[in-house]
């Protein structure tokens, strides 16, 4: 009877479960610090988000677990350090503009570094092992080492501190709630690369190929579409949301760490399996149940913030056992 | 004598450690449907996904229209003019059926739009079900527009792998249409069990068993070879 019931109504049990989840904090955190929390959790989620759908969208295609995706993405937040470094002028300026600009150009130029990488790391190492789980971990692990290596060749092996852009710094006070001004940066950044995203898939030719191929990548090649330049190109596509994760995310946690792309690899895996393996709407609504979870549970239960996430997890899988949004979309 | 389209010879394939194509050799001339049929795992489904590329052969050579194909890729021999309707008609659940065609259309220039029309013609449902997702459609819906994905490209041949599968006699009835209007334009190879469907558009047969060709010929002779019939297709010499 119980199994009935959840086959028919799982899905909207999840989704009420999760709004549930996001009110239930309520009960135990004052108004205004559960709206700061709330603003803290969403900008959070966006930075994981981009991060995930990357990850996402190259499982979903390519059927690879790319564990180097976290170093693409401390690749990232390097090569927007120095950007910033190099424009610093630009960053300590007191003009919305300028910083605005060097912003852009670190995203810009980290982006397009980064997704070069990612096709010398998919042509050269990934096509090698494609069908392959084992080998994919193994190998992508190992190019993993390689690339924190390079880090610390490159940019030495120790902690950097990350500016933030001199407008960017300090908060709003709207109606006694306080605002970080660089968390809603990051929240429009987050919706903007949704809706790009989501609007190259729904509306352009390419797009639809590449939902197509995420069902059925065998047909895609008999229909006359070159499946490995498909994939080298959501290999780049997913490298550089790696990288724009990465630029954003050192300036949210003002610091650059050779090792970085460990500790948001695992949020990245935990949402791509929260939302469903090759959904990039499920890797969003995943990356808000984490970002915003982890907030809560950090002011209510400081200890357990980061076993959270990893609950969350088990309990969307137990009720719905292919994520919150499976296959496609 | 028309001229030869597709030309297999002596193809070995493996699927892993199996040995599934054992040497096949087939002939399809340019006038013509040429039926494959045998038992189930017989390796008519692997001998047309061998042509498509999505299977590499071992040994042999596949010429389409005197060129060699056996190392090409998918995409390549899709792209020389051959259209492929697999066994599980391929569909794309979660695209529309508009997406569906719009995936297959390699160019689209005028005359694909003058094809898709005349398809559209042809398979009045898709039309409804235009903005509808593929996934819920029914089987004989779905297994038009595989077709109609098929046949939107400028294919000169098309490979079609059990179309009558699983459809009800009259869905069946209309795809022996389809096929026969298709055939104006295309060459065809035919995968099919069902054998009054194979009779009534098929011109040329091959009997596939264990992975070679065991019997070849034209389809009128075929209807009347009882014992051929019964040996290889499991159909009962008793009736009629
Ligand atoms: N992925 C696979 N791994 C191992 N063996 C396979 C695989 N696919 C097919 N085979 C085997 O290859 C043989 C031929 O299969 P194939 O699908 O070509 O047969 P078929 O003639 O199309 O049969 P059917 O009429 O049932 O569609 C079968 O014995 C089948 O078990
Ligand atoms: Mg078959």
């Amino acid at each position: 009877m119980a199994e009935i019931i959840l086959r028919r109504w799982g899905g909207e049990l999840a989704i009420a479960g999760a709004i549930a989840l996001f009110l239930l904090p309520l009960l135990g955190i004052p108004g205004k610090t559960y709206l700061t929390l709330t603003i803290a959790g969403l900008a959070m989620g966006m930075l994981l988000f981009l991060v995930a759908s990357g990850l996402s969208i190259i499982f979903g295609l390519m059927d690879v677990l790319n564990f180097a995706h976290g170093s693409l993405f401390a690749w990232g937040a390097y090569v927007g350090f120095t950007v910033f470094n190099l424009m610093m002028d630009w960053v300590e300026a007191d003009s919305v503009l300028m910083n605005l600009g060097v912003f852009a150009i670190a995203i810009v130029i980290a982006m397009i570094a980064v997704a070069i990488l990612g096709i010398i790391l998919e042509r050269v190492i990934v096509r090698r092992v494609y069908g392959n789980h084992l080998f994919q971990i193994l190998i992508t692990f190992g190019a993993t080492i390689v690339l924190v290596e390079l880090i610390s060749v490159f940019w030495g092996p120790n902690d950097e501190v990350m500016t933030v852009p001199f407008t960017f710094r300090g908060n709003w006070d709207v109606m006694d709630v306080i605002v970080d001004r660089y968390r809603v940066i990051c929240i429009v950044i987050g919706l903007l690369v949704y809706s790009v995203i989501k609007l190259i898939l729904k509306k352009t030719k390419i797009g639809t190929i590449v939902r197509a191929g995420v069902e059925n990548r065998e047909m895609v090649q008999a229909m006359g579409h070159n499946i490995f330049l498909l994939f080298t190109g959501v290999f780049a596509v997913g490298a550089g949301l790696a990288a724009l994760g990465g630029v954003a995310m050192s300036v949210f946690s003002l610091q650059v760490y050779p090792h970085m792309g460990s500790t948001y690899l695992l949020f990245a895996f935990i949402i791509v399996i929260i939302g469903g393996l090759g959904s990039v709407t499920g890797s969003l609504v995943g990356a808000l149940i984490v970002g915003l979870s982890y907030n809560y549970v950090a002011y209510l239960v400081p200890w357990a913030a980061a076993g959270s996430n990893v609950i969350i997890m088990i309990v969307i899988l137990l009720v719905r056992p292919t994520g919150l949004f499976p296959s496609g979309e | 004598m028309s001229e030869t389209v597709l030309k297999v010879e002596g193809v070995h394939t493996f699927i892993g450690q199996h040995h599934i194509l054992q040497g096949i050799s087939f002939e399809v001339g340019a006038d013509a449907v040429t039926v494959l049929i045998g038992r189930n795992g017989a390796g008519k489904s692997t001998a047309i996904k061998t042509v498509m590329g999505l299977l590499p052969p071992s040994e042999g050579r596949i010429l389409f229209r005197g060129k060699e194909i056996q190392r090409r890729k998918p995409y390549e021999i899709a792209r020389m003019g051959i259209g492929f309707v697999p066994e599980d008609m391929g569909v794309f659940s979660g695209l529309t059926v508009e997406e569906n065609m719009r995936v297959a259309m390699l160019i689209e220039d005028e005359a694909t739009y003058q094809r898709l029309d005349r398809t559209l013609e042809m398979f009045a449902d898709l039309r409804k079900f235009w903005k509808a997702k593929a996934g819920n459609l029914s089987g004989g819906q779905k297994q038009m527009l595989a077709i109609a994905r098929a046949i939107v490209n400028d294919t000169s041949l098309l490979l079609i792998d059990e179309p009558s599968k699983g459809l009800a006699p009259i869905i069946v009835e209309s795809l022996i249409e389809v096929i026969n209007r298709i055939k104006d334009h295309s060459v065809v190879i035919l995968v099919e069990q069902n054998f009054s469907m194979a009779s009534s558009v098929g011109d040329n047969f091959y009997i596939l068993d264990d992975g070679i060709v065991v019997h070849s010929g034209i389809m009128a002779e075929l209807v009347h070879d009882e014992e051929l019939k019964s040996n290889y297709l499991g159909i009962s010499k008793v009736g009629g």
